[in-house]
């Protein structure tokens, strides 16, 4: 194209036309994923939704529309991920007696890759996110989180993230190191291409939103809740978001400085966790543990809080054992720090160290056993309604536990060394956090979507999808425990013996119901939707809930309560009801909000220019963003003119209808 | 309403909401501080990353060889000093002198921008005489560390001659104020940051 060379290189740095993937099934996927995104442009376009959309959704500062929006980025990355868990599972399933399967090692190693990556940061992450934005400020009676635009600039920065990710599909390349990106073969010798790099930038980006969120939920929870709820009258939701939040701040910089090092490595030349001149690999297995295991806390404890609202809605009674349930959970918290070596014991730290480790791996399992009887004795003698929600949390009783037990062996140092690095481990894995994490999710989908558009999802579809998970859960991961104990590792694409293949089949099929699941869950979505008028919630309080969320309507009005709650107990809104609270109808008056800014979704665009520039070394572009972004930061600090009121008239018209609406339910 | 009225009322039907308007406390003290914690915790691993890999010289130089405490000491006082000026920004800030305000906020810039001059001079140096971030982990390790200091000082001076713009545009509003704070407190923090590289670097270097 261009007869110079070095003008080209200078202009595209190392991005040529060979960088677009030649395999069939990315060359399908491109096209797919083309043909796609023109439908939903042009149906934007036909419907005339780019402006709704772009005053209403991306610039918005409500923490609810925020969260709807986190949670819709999780759906759809959730779609990426289990396209990849599918692959892998189709291609262990057929790669036998000289077969190669259908891909080949390179494209199998990118997809184990981008699987770990995304169901974590772009899944798992967005998804608690999504609810701690949505549910705490409700639940403690604010009318936002304490900084609202952050809460903007923070959603758009993941989803930035994101879009990186999704763009080293198409072009270029993945990281194909696992999901950890250990070096030295993620070090610029063993990984020379830009596979490794869209792994960091992707995480670094990411990463911006996720440690500003925290910070932003943390200050939210400490000084905006309504007046009464002390810290031990917050609900057990609010308590594990605290938890989560203070884990993110104190680790998600440590995971950025490990990645800066690791980009020193590769873009400097420097020897951080080099081989020769002084660099130290082991480092950075230490370091992004450090990070990794709280990481893994950050994402159930949330989940804990949803079953624990659950349960306790569910069981028509206050949770069992509330103070417990808070010291466990802050237990968690702390001992979550002292546990990272437990995923290199193998690193050959000494017999004392191990012990150490092991040790207090094992601890962690008794503040967890806690939570468990807690959510078993509120159960017991309860009024138990079996809504879908509860199913997803028996469920995740059952499941958890025996995840929670594989954990234990594991972290047994000796037995570690037999299981390190298995299927085993996998299973072991897969157990706790689609068990423990994806369940309370799908349970916190179900409790609080009536919540937030007004009507509940179809109950016959939910269960659909909860037992379709469930079961194909069991099918996916028990036969890889079995493997695991046999000595097969992970990360292989292929297998010499045949006798293993059985097990490999039985898996798949366990995805494929899995599959069905999702599926399920997606015609739920659908189906609700058309019978929106039948499943109507109009009081706000579809379960009979017992917290403050529920005290408002569904969905509730932009500033949350008219009237801020004043609070006597944890499960405050069961308090009011029992003892008589009467909705005021009167005494309205104007209400200060936060006001729109498209700054966040700008930042966050230049981030992803910015981080294409890094990762391709087109230097020029680099640095027009980066200035870009400087610049931007520093000419939205000169707006401020921040805040508007919501007049008291229209304050009185919401309120109004509401009020209309509940004096015809009673009728 | 105070907490402990709320906490008395124990009738029957007490109020279950606020008659008046709700002010919560302002979170932006909170805020700043939790982030600066978790700026911290990047230092926290650069030093332990100093820590582990600072003895690793891959027989190249080691801190003895390449040091010079005289500018590393003037260098420190050019950081220390911009810390009391902003001390005295602050001052003249709660008094409500805005011009006042302004010259001391410049005069931090200065020392800020001196001991920038002084770090790139430091560099220049090393990297003149071979002792490169590629030489040895020890090196990578000490330009990563000081470097990501210096770059905060840099960030904080941008930070700063926008907030003078603001200052003399707007006045000593609330708002203003508020920033001030913030990037005082960023501003300390640096100093503090810097104490630990001066410290743990540069005196265990050459003298341990």
């Amino acid at each position: 194209m261009f007869s110079n060379p070095d003008l080209a290189k200078w202009i595209f740095g190392r991005l040529t036309l060979d960088a677009i993937p030649h395999e069939p099934i990315v060359i399908m996927t491109f096209i797919a994923v083309v043909l796609g995104g023109i439908a939903v442009l042009g149906l934007i376009t036909y419907m005339k939704w780019w402006v709704p959309l772009w005053r209403d959704w991306v610039t918005s500062v409500d923490h609810k529309k925020i969260g709807i929006m986190y949670i819709i980025l999780a759906i759809i990355m959730l779609f990426r991920g289990f396209a990849d868990a599918i692959m892998m599972r189709i291609q262990q399933a057929i790669a036998f007696n000289g077969n190669e399967g259908y891909l080949n090692s390179h494209h199998y190693d990118q997809i184990f890759t981008a699987h770990g990556v995304i169901m974590i940061f772009f899944v798992a992450m967005p998804f608690v996110t999504g609810f701690m934005n949505y549910v705490v400020p409700l639940q403690i009676g604010a009318r936002d989180v304490s900084f609202p635009f952050l809460n903007n600039f923070s959603f758009w920065m993941t989803t930035a993230g994101a879009i990186i990710i999704m763009i080293s599909l198409f072009v270029g390349e993945f990281a194909r190191t696992g999901w950890l990106a250990y070096p030295p073969l993620s070090g610029a010798d063993y990984s020379p291409g830009v596979g490794v790099d869209y792994y960091i930038w992707g995480l670094q980006v990411a990463g911006v939103g996720t440690t500003l969120s925290g910070i932003n939920l943390i200050a939210t929870i400490v000084k905006m809740r309504a007046p009464g709820m002390s810290f031990m009258k917050m609900p057990v939701f609010t308590w594990t978001s605290l938890c989560t939040n203070i884990l993110i701040v104190a680790t998600f910089p440590i995971l950025t400085a490990t990645l800066v090092l690791l980009s020193l490595d590769r873009y400097v030349g420097t020897n951080f966790f080099t081989n020769d001149l002084g660099g130290n690999p082991m480092m950075y297995v230490n370091l992004i543990w450090i990070w990794g295991h709280p990481e893994v806390y950050i994402l159930v404890l949330p989940a804990f809080g949803i079953f624990s609202e659950v349960v306790a809605t569910f069981s028509g009674k206050r949770l069992f054992g509330y103070a417990s349930m808070v010291y466990a959970t802050c237990v968690i918290m702390v001992l979550s720090y002292l546990v990272w070596l437990h995923h290199f014991f193998t690193m050959g730290s000494g017999a004392s160290v191990n012990a150490f480790f092991g040790i207090t791996t094992m601890i962690i399992s008794i503040p967890t056993g806690a939570k468990m009887f807690n959510w078993l004795f509120t159960m017991y003698r309860g009024r138990i309604r079996y809504e879908v929600p509860m199913y997803w949390t028996v469920g995740f009783m059952v499941t958890f536990v025996i995840g929670g037990m594989t954990g234990v062996m594991l972290a047994i140092p000796p037995a570690d060394f037999v299981l390190h690095n298995s299927l085993f481990l996998i299973a072991h894995f897969h157990n706790v956090i689609i068990g423990g994490v994806l369940f309370g999710l799908m349970a916190g989908v179900t409790y609080w979507f009536p919540k937030a558009f007004g009507y509940k999802l179809d109950p016959f579809w939910g269960k659909m999808s909860f037992w379709f998970w469930q079961i194909g859960f069991f099918f996916a991961f028990m036969p890889l425990y079995v493997l695991g104990l046999m000595g097969i590792t992970r990360r292989v694409s292929q297998f010499e013996d045949p006798s293993l293949q059985i097990w490999f089949i039985i898996a798949a099929c366990g995805a494929g119901m899995i599959a069905i699941g999702i599926a399920s869950f997606v015609i739920q979505l659908v189906v609700s939707y058309f019978k929106r008028e039948q499943l109507k919630d109009v009081t706000g309080d579809p379960w009979n809930g017992r917290t403050l969320e529920w005290a408002t309507s569904s969905p509730p009005p932009d500033y949350n309560f008219a009237l801020t709650p004043v609070v006597y107990d944890h499960d405050s809104w069961d308090d009011m009801k029992a003892r008589g609270y009467v909705r005021p109808t009167e005494g309205f008056r104007k209400i200060h909000m936060p006001k729109n800014t498209g700054t966040g979704a700008i930042l966050s665009g230049l981030s992803v220019v910015l981080a294409f520039a890094l990762i391709w070394y087109i230097w020029w572009l680099a640095i027009v963003a980066f200035v870009g972004i400087i610049a931007v930061s520093i000419a939205h600090t000169f707006n401020y003119d921040r805040d508007f009121y919501i007049p008291v008239e229209e304050v009185i018209a919401t309120e109004g209808k509401r009020t209309e609406l509940l004096a015809k339910q009673v009728s | 309403m105070t907490m402990s009225e709320i906490n008395t009322q124990t009738a029957e039907k007490p109020e279950f909401y606020l008659t008046e308007d709700h002010h919560p406390e302002n979170s932006t003290n909170l805020g700043f501080w939790l982030y600066l914690m978790s700026d911290c915790l990047i230092f926290a691993v650069l030093f332990a990353t100093y820590a582990v890999v600072g003895r690793n010289y891959a027989a190249g130089p080691s801190p003895a060889d390449l040091f010079d405490l005289k500018l590393v000491a003037i260098n420190t006082a050019m950081l220390l000093f911009s810390s009391i000026t902003y001390g005295f920004a602050m001052l003249q800030m709660e008094r409500g002198a805005k011009a006042e305000t302004l010259f001391w906020l410049g005069i931090t810039g200065l020392f800020g921008l001196a001991f920038l001059g002084l770090e790139l001079y430091e560099f220049y140096h090393l990297i003149h005489e071979g002792a490169t971030p590629q030489r040895s982990a020890f090196l990578s390790a000490f330009f990563t560390l000081v470097g990501t200091h210096g770059l905060h000082v840099t960030f904080g001076i941008i930070w700063l001659i926008t907030l003078m713009v603001q200052v003399s545009k707007r006045g000593l509003i609330p708002e203003n104020r508020r920033r001030l704070m913030c990037l005082s407190m960023f501003w300390h923090f640096l100093d503090v940051v810097w104490i630990g590289v001066f410290s743990v670097v540069y005196l265990m270097g050459v003298v341990g």
